[in-house]
């Protein structure tokens, strides 16, 4: 599973100054501790980055990518700088998304298929928040529909059916597991998908949220996730993470496998 | 329609690992697929074939054997200059069973003085095993592994018991190193993190899955092997990804169907091609499962193996 480390965002004090002032070493020093806790991908989230975007995104990539030997997951709203960013990235980025908007789909599925990147596409359209299973695979057919249209190929998208918080919409997350696991059959092979984990437990009690997250995160991986955005510095989250991978025998087992990747 | 022939699409490759020095080098694993399957990708065309020589005579070896090695089995340097000049053998395996408690309980200086004998006389590199006695290998490892600095050589056998001694050593000295696990796949990972761990590079190891031969547990190693290179392979497994190295002879050439004369067993025919037949067998099934570098004790099962080698890796 892909796991991807969420903590350099703009909604963070910290890297909202660091982007605003370039200063890298609060960025450098975040993106090394996440790697080493087990990311092996960062989202690099600069909001909707109406001023600068562009140049933000480049100088965030050229440097992250100078420090961590991992792909980065480029998470804005502004297509020019998500196209800036993939301009100078190294590997296989990811594009942190598209929703099922024909809009954003003709703007976006090109940018990945000029640049060989993986796409996120939210099951998300314009009327708001699915309601269930079905409307997150409805849209997810028009994001596949869009992506064989442009020439991405469908290994290359990351469905996404939209984490919401436990506490408030606990009857959306169950919905959550049964779109993963159909989002599976709509190819073969099986459509990758994606989720915000941490969302599942927006507003609730911090000494809950770490349980909250890696039992909601074991499961979907038992239906078949295959990335998550995660705090990759809760060892929680990275344990359940190798774990399901032995017990889903995808890694071999030996008693120190939690030590390596 | 036309045909096309379904490929695997593999995650990971095997390490390369480079032994010996000066002008012969060798070249062990590299590859990036199943053995032999280079119409999908990267095969091994050569694999290292190296012939077993002891720093004691070993006394008890089978007559098709000692009729090929004769009074140069009395001396590790003639018998080693016999292998590399007259057999061909792509490396020596120098087996220092003489510091076996059981066996002499030579000193780590006596053995030191046989491998810097042997290093100075053949010019292939060396695999130097201790006598598999844990402890006795650790204090004998030590002294060897220096008087065989920056031989490029590979020395063994580590195993869970000795390896923190084994890792220093062999870092110290620049040597690879093997890793001996009891034919378990979770054990062998376990063993490699370990050295990991405590400091080894893991470029520079290689899996010893112990070996077994033909009708005493081939089937064992066989499915241990092939395991460990579908890890290593397809879930891109960096603790399974080193070359594993095959101890052929030794298991062969202790068995009664190898050494049993033809007079006390007439019904299995005669004794010099059923030992090296039991030997090639058993040393092509490992191939199979991913060999990267066999150890033998006879000469023509060397030879064999080297012609099929040759084959498989022209036959794409």
């Amino acid at each position: 599973m892909l796991a991807i480390g969420e903590r350099i965002n703009v909604r963070t004090k910290l890297f909202s100054e660091a982007f605003k002032a370039r200063n890298f070493e609060p960025i450098r020093d975040m993106a090394i501790r996440q790697v080493k806790g087990g990311a092996n991908m960062l989202d690099i989230n600069i909001g909707p980055a109406r001023k600068d975007g562009p140049e933000l995104m480049s100088w965030l990539v050229e440097n992250i990518q100078k420090v961590v030997d991992v792909p980065l997951c480029l998470d804005t709203s502004n297509a020019e700088a998500i196209e800036a960013g993939l301009a100078v990235h190294k590997g296989k980025a990811m594009i942190n998304s598209t929703s099922a908007d024909p809009d954003r789909l003709a703007l976006l599925m090109p940018l990945a298929a000029k640049y060989n990147a993986m796409i996120i596409g939210l099951t998300l359209a314009t009327g708001g928040l699915p309601r269930d299973a079905n409307e997150r695979c409805a849209l997810a057919a028009e994001i596949m529909a869009a992506g064989a249209e442009h020439g991405v190929p469908m290994e290359d998208i990351y469905l996404d059916p939209i984490m919401v918080p436990i506490n408030g919409q606990q009857e959306q997350v169950k919905e959550i597991l049964e779109a993963i696991k159909l989002f599976r059959e709509m190819n073969d092979p099986p459509m990758n998908s994606v989720i915000g984990l941490s969302n599942v437990s927006n507003s609730a009690p911090e000494a809950m949220r770490s349980l909250i997250n890696h039992t909601f995160l074991t499961m979907a991986i038992t239906v078949g996730l295959s990335a998550a955005i995660v705090d990759t510095l809760d060892p929680a989250i990275i344990q359940a993470v190798k774990t399901t991978s032995v017990i889903l025998n995808q890694s071999l087992y030996c008693h120190s496998y939690l030590e390596t990747c | 329609m036309a045909f096309t022939v379904p490929k695997e699409v593999y995650n990971g490759k095997i390490n390369q690992v480079e032994v010996g020095r000066d002008q012969h080098k060798l070249i062990l694993g590299g590859e990036e697929v199943l053995p032999f399957l280079s119409f999908e990708g990267k095969a091994v065309s050569t694999v290292p074939l190296a012939l077993e020589v002891h720093d004691v005579n070993p006394g008890d070896w089978a007559p098709s054997l000692t009729a090929v090695y004769g009074s140069a089995m009395n001396d590790p340097v003639q018998w080693a200059r016999m292998c590399q000049d007259e057999f061909k053998a792509d490396m020596i395996c120098l087996r220092l069973s003489g510091t076996h408690p059981d066996n002499g309980d030579r000193s780590a200086e006596e053995a030191g003085k046989v491998v810097q004998a042997v290093l100075a006389a053949v010019k292939v590199p060396l695999i130097i095993l201790g006598s598999n006695h844990a402890e006795k290998d650790a204090a004998v490892i030590k002294h060897v592994a220096e008087v065989a600095a920056n031989t490029g050589s590979i020395i063994g056998k580590a195993q869970e018991k000795n390896y923190k001694t084994f890792a220093a050593v062999a870092t110290a000295y620049g040597h690879k190193l093997v890793a001996l696990s009891d034919l378990d796949i979770n054990l062998s990972k376990q063993l490699n993190i370990l050295l990991t761990q405590s400091g080894f590079d893991g470029k520079n190891i290689i899996i010893d899955a112990m070996s077994s031969t033909l009708g005493y547990g081939l089937e064992y190693t066989y499915s241990v092997m092939e395991r460990i290179r579908l890890s290593a392979l397809q879930q891109n497994d960096a603790m399974m990804q080193m070359p594993m190295i095959c101890d052929v002879g030794e298991v062969t050439w202790k068995i009664k169907e190898a050494k049993a004369s033809e007079e006390d067993q007439p019904a299995w025919g005669p004794a010099k091609p059923r030992g090296v037949l039991w030997e090639t067998l058993t040393a092509l099934s490992f191939l199979m499962a991913g060999g990267n570098l066999v150890v033998f004790r006879h000469p023509e099962a060397l030879g064999m193996v080297r012609k099929t080698v040759a084959e498989l890796a022209t036959a794409a």
